[in-house]
């Protein structure tokens, strides 16, 4: 599903990923841990197509060229990112925003477009499996939302635009235990052999609730040590430095 | 609403790209030689078959005109006008007088038709009849109006719409009463110039106590080369009564730029209520700003009476040069005046616009609304007044001016005066000015949907506020011609 060779990328000339290699098969979740600074968010962001970096290497995804697509056909290919700081968007309706992206991407995929009852339907629907308020729809895209909230309403997109690869970058950040555990159902529900996931974290405790096939820890923008599930466990007895140590 | 369907459809099949109103009609014109003097007036004069006051009226207006300067305290610059070098009355030839649509010569018909005017009245008659959703039109074409639609039904509630060469013939006594009662032929340049050379335009008298069954709407076109427009529109609420109106404005797509001087009146009584909103689409000059209309109208709105309410909306997306002023005197206690405004430049357009409210009476108020959208390398000037009269206890003003940038080449200027002489007044302001940001960007790109799309969706947004004062079958539209308007302004 995801094949990343070689990976590099720098922001004016100053290095941040350093040669990145991971395997994501389809149907899997991987786990990316890391201390601040190490590079994940870049990693979410050169994925998904943000135009601020100098990329070089490979990165394979559902046998497309990945890096030479824009953003948009990224989307409609399937990929989709949980943001870390979710943008705010003033006067845009949420179910708006929601349908307009849905209606994009099945239109590139040649598929017939919702109209607005039938998307609200579908949106109601989501939103009560996510146990969100109905307000949620109605309010603009993430303005006046709390933190939490922003988070929740990642989760809702992605479970409306069902992606085949989704990133999630720290969704767990500034959640409570209850919306943590949430935002962890709603990943769980999409698992399948159709969806495939990288979540990145920086605490042990959402992988409790959304339990990973695969753990990579990432320092310094490389990959210092790959393992399963019992790595995030590892991970958080001895702390990133011994870690990194070790691993060095 | 079939005549409305057809409107949107028509709209949507214009979004592809750049100016989609840009064809030029060929039918035979009247066409007066080119250049203002006391003949030209008197040929106006006489082709309208006018009586001998308004003539004077109009040589009063000439005789201000030959001795003001054309202003130049806005923030838009252009080349000298030369104003010997414009025709002053073109009309379509064929004769005037009472027409029914099977008359209207079919070129013209079919122009309206390339525009989405719902004018098909037969259609509509023989249709579906929603009153609720009915429009009633009077379409005018470079100096003459040639048709209005619904004028029977109208006439049962006895509303008067007609083209205002008309009202001056069938009601002279209501004509000359309020015509220059609000802005006076020698309020300024243009308004003294379009007093004197002034064509068509719509009349509106609504009764007292009458609510119009319908939206009216005025769809104004120039299509000559070398001419101007000079519509003049006014508009008669007795006491209680309401009415919401509507103009459209295209041109076609030429290389010189053309002049529209425009002037409208408002009157308000005891309790009436008038709703006057904007779509404004002249011809915006191309993408290095040759061509297009230079756009200079003057329009006021008198609340008279106690607890009258004037609101004005305007969506300005065309014109070269837009500089417009709509405008409340707050006389009556109580009253009411507002102003919703967006003002969207790209390529080389400037709009130098705003409102004034002026505060007279006790306990009125007033709201301003207004958000500019500069892209390209167009520059946006807000310019507003509010001024406070000692007599004006309790007047209330709230203001908002919010700008959006696009791009790093072009500019938004907000020009806020406040006046106060009166200390039980609160008056307040609030501005921002914002980029759309790359984060916004990339954040609706990385959902699927396409940079042009996230602009729109952005922008429209940002707009929203304004947008929604619009009668609903005009809002639709005026989203469509904000997408249109900024096309290639990314990227």
């Amino acid at each position: 599903m995801l094949e990343i060779r070689g990976l590099t990328a720098a922001i004016e000339d100053k290095p941040i990923l350093k040669g990145i290699d991971l395997t994501v098969p389809q149907g899997e979740v991987h786990a990316i841990m890391g201390p601040n600074g190490s590079g994940k968010s870049t990693l979410s962001y050169v994925l998904s197509g943000r135009e601020d970096y100098e990329v070089e290497g490979s990165v394979t995804f559902d046998g497309l060229d990945l890096l030479s697509m824009e953003p948009e056909d990224r989307a409609s290919a399937g990929l989709f990112l949980a943001f870390q700081y979710p943008v705010e968007l003033p006067g845009v309706g949420n179910a708006n925003f929601m349908r307009t992206a849905l209606n994009a991407i099945r239109r590139k995929r040649g598929e017939p477009e919702l109209d607005a009852v039938q998307f609200l339907k579908l949106a109601r629907a989501e939103t009560k499996r996510l146990s969100m308020p109905d307000d949620f729809l109605k309010r603009n895209v993430n303005v006046g939302f709390s933190g939490g909230e922003k988070k929740r309403n990642e989760v809702l997109q992605m479970a409306i635009l069902r992606p085949k690869l989704a990133i999630l970058d720290e969704t767990d950040s500034g959640l409570d235990i209850d919306a943590l555990r949430i935002v962890a159902e709603g990943v769980n529900a999409l698992r399948g052999p159709d969806f495939t996931a990288v979540v990145i974290t920086h605490y042990q405790r959402l992988l409790d609730h959304i339990v990973p096939d695969r753990v990579h820890v990432m320092a310094d923008g490389r990959f210092v040590r790959s393992g399963g599930p019992e790595l995030a466990h590892e991970l958080e007895a001895k702390g990133y430095a011994r870690l990194t140590a070790e691993a060095a | 609403m079939p005549a409305v369907n057809e409107t949107l459809d028509r709209l949507q099949s214009f979004t592809q790209s750049g100016y989609k109103w840009g064809f030029e009609t060929d039918i035979e014109m009247d066409l007066a030689p080119k250049g203002l003097n006391e003949d030209i007036i008197r040929l106006i004069s006489s082709r309208k078959g006018e009586p001998e006051w308004l003539l004077a009226w109009r040589f009063k207006a000439f005789v201000a005109w030959q001795a003001m300067q054309e202003p130049h305290w806005a923030k838009v610059h252009h080349p000298p006008i030369d104003y010997q070098d414009i025709h002053y009355y073109a009309a379509p030839k064929k004769k005037a007088g009472p027409r029914s649509l099977e008359e209207v010569d079919p070129e013209l018909l079919k122009t309206y038709e390339k525009l989405g005017i719902p004018l098909k009245e037969r259609a509509i008659l023989a249709g579906v009849e929603n009153p609720q959703s009915n429009v009633a039109v009077d379409a005018v074409f470079d100096s003459v109006s040639v048709a209005t639609t619904f004028r029977k039904t109208l006439e049962k509630a006895g509303v008067i719409f007609c083209p205002i060469s008309e009202a001056v013939r069938e009601y002279p006594e209501l004509v000359r009463k309020y015509l220059g009662s609000v802005v006076p032929i020698a309020d300024n340049f243009f308004a003294a110039l379009n007093s004197a050379v002034f064509t068509d335009g719509s009349f509106v008298y609504v009764p007292k106590g009458v609510r119009c069954p319908m939206e009216l709407s005025t769809y104004f076109r120039i299509n000559a080369r070398n001419t101007g427009q000079f519509e003049r529109t006014l508009i008669v609420a007795d006491e209680k009564s309401y009415v919401s109106y509507l103009e459209g404005c295209t041109a076609p797509q030429r290389d010189e730029n053309q002049l529209h001087a425009a002037v409208v009146e408002l009157v308000a009584f005891d309790d009436a209520q008038i709703k006057y909103s904007t779509v404004q689409n002249w011809y915006p000059g191309d993408a290095e700003g040759r061509g297009g209309i230079y756009n200079f109208v003057t329009k006021r709105g008198a609340c008279r009476g106690v607890r009258s309410k004037i609101s004005w909306t305007q969506v300005e997306t065309g014109s070269a040069i837009t500089w417009k002023y709509p405008s409340c005197i707050l006389q009556g206690d109580d009253s009411v005046g507002e102003f919703y405004s967006v003002a969207v430049t790209n390529n080389r357009q400037q709009a130098d616009t705003g409102t004034k409210m002026i505060h007279i009476g006790r306990n009125t108020r007033s709201t301003i609304v207004s958000k500019g959208i500069s892209a390209g390398r167009s520059d946006n000037t807000y310019r507003g007044l509010v001024r406070v009269l000692p007599k004006a206890n309790g007047a209330r003003n709230y203001t908002q001016c919010d700008s959006l940038l696009i791009g790093d080449q072009c500019g938004a200027h907000t020009v806020p005066y406040i006046e106060s002489r009166n200390p039980t007044a609160k008056v307040e302001h609030e501005a921002t000015t914002s980029k759309i940001a790359e984060d916004q960007l990339f954040y609706c790109r990385q959902r699927g949907l396409s940079e042009e799309d996230a602009v729109n969706l952005i922008v429209n947004g940002f707009c929203k506020e304004v947008l929604k004062e619009l009668p609903m079958e005009f809002a639709v539209e005026a989203q469509k011609l904000l997408a249109v308007s900024l096309e290639g302004s990314v990227g």
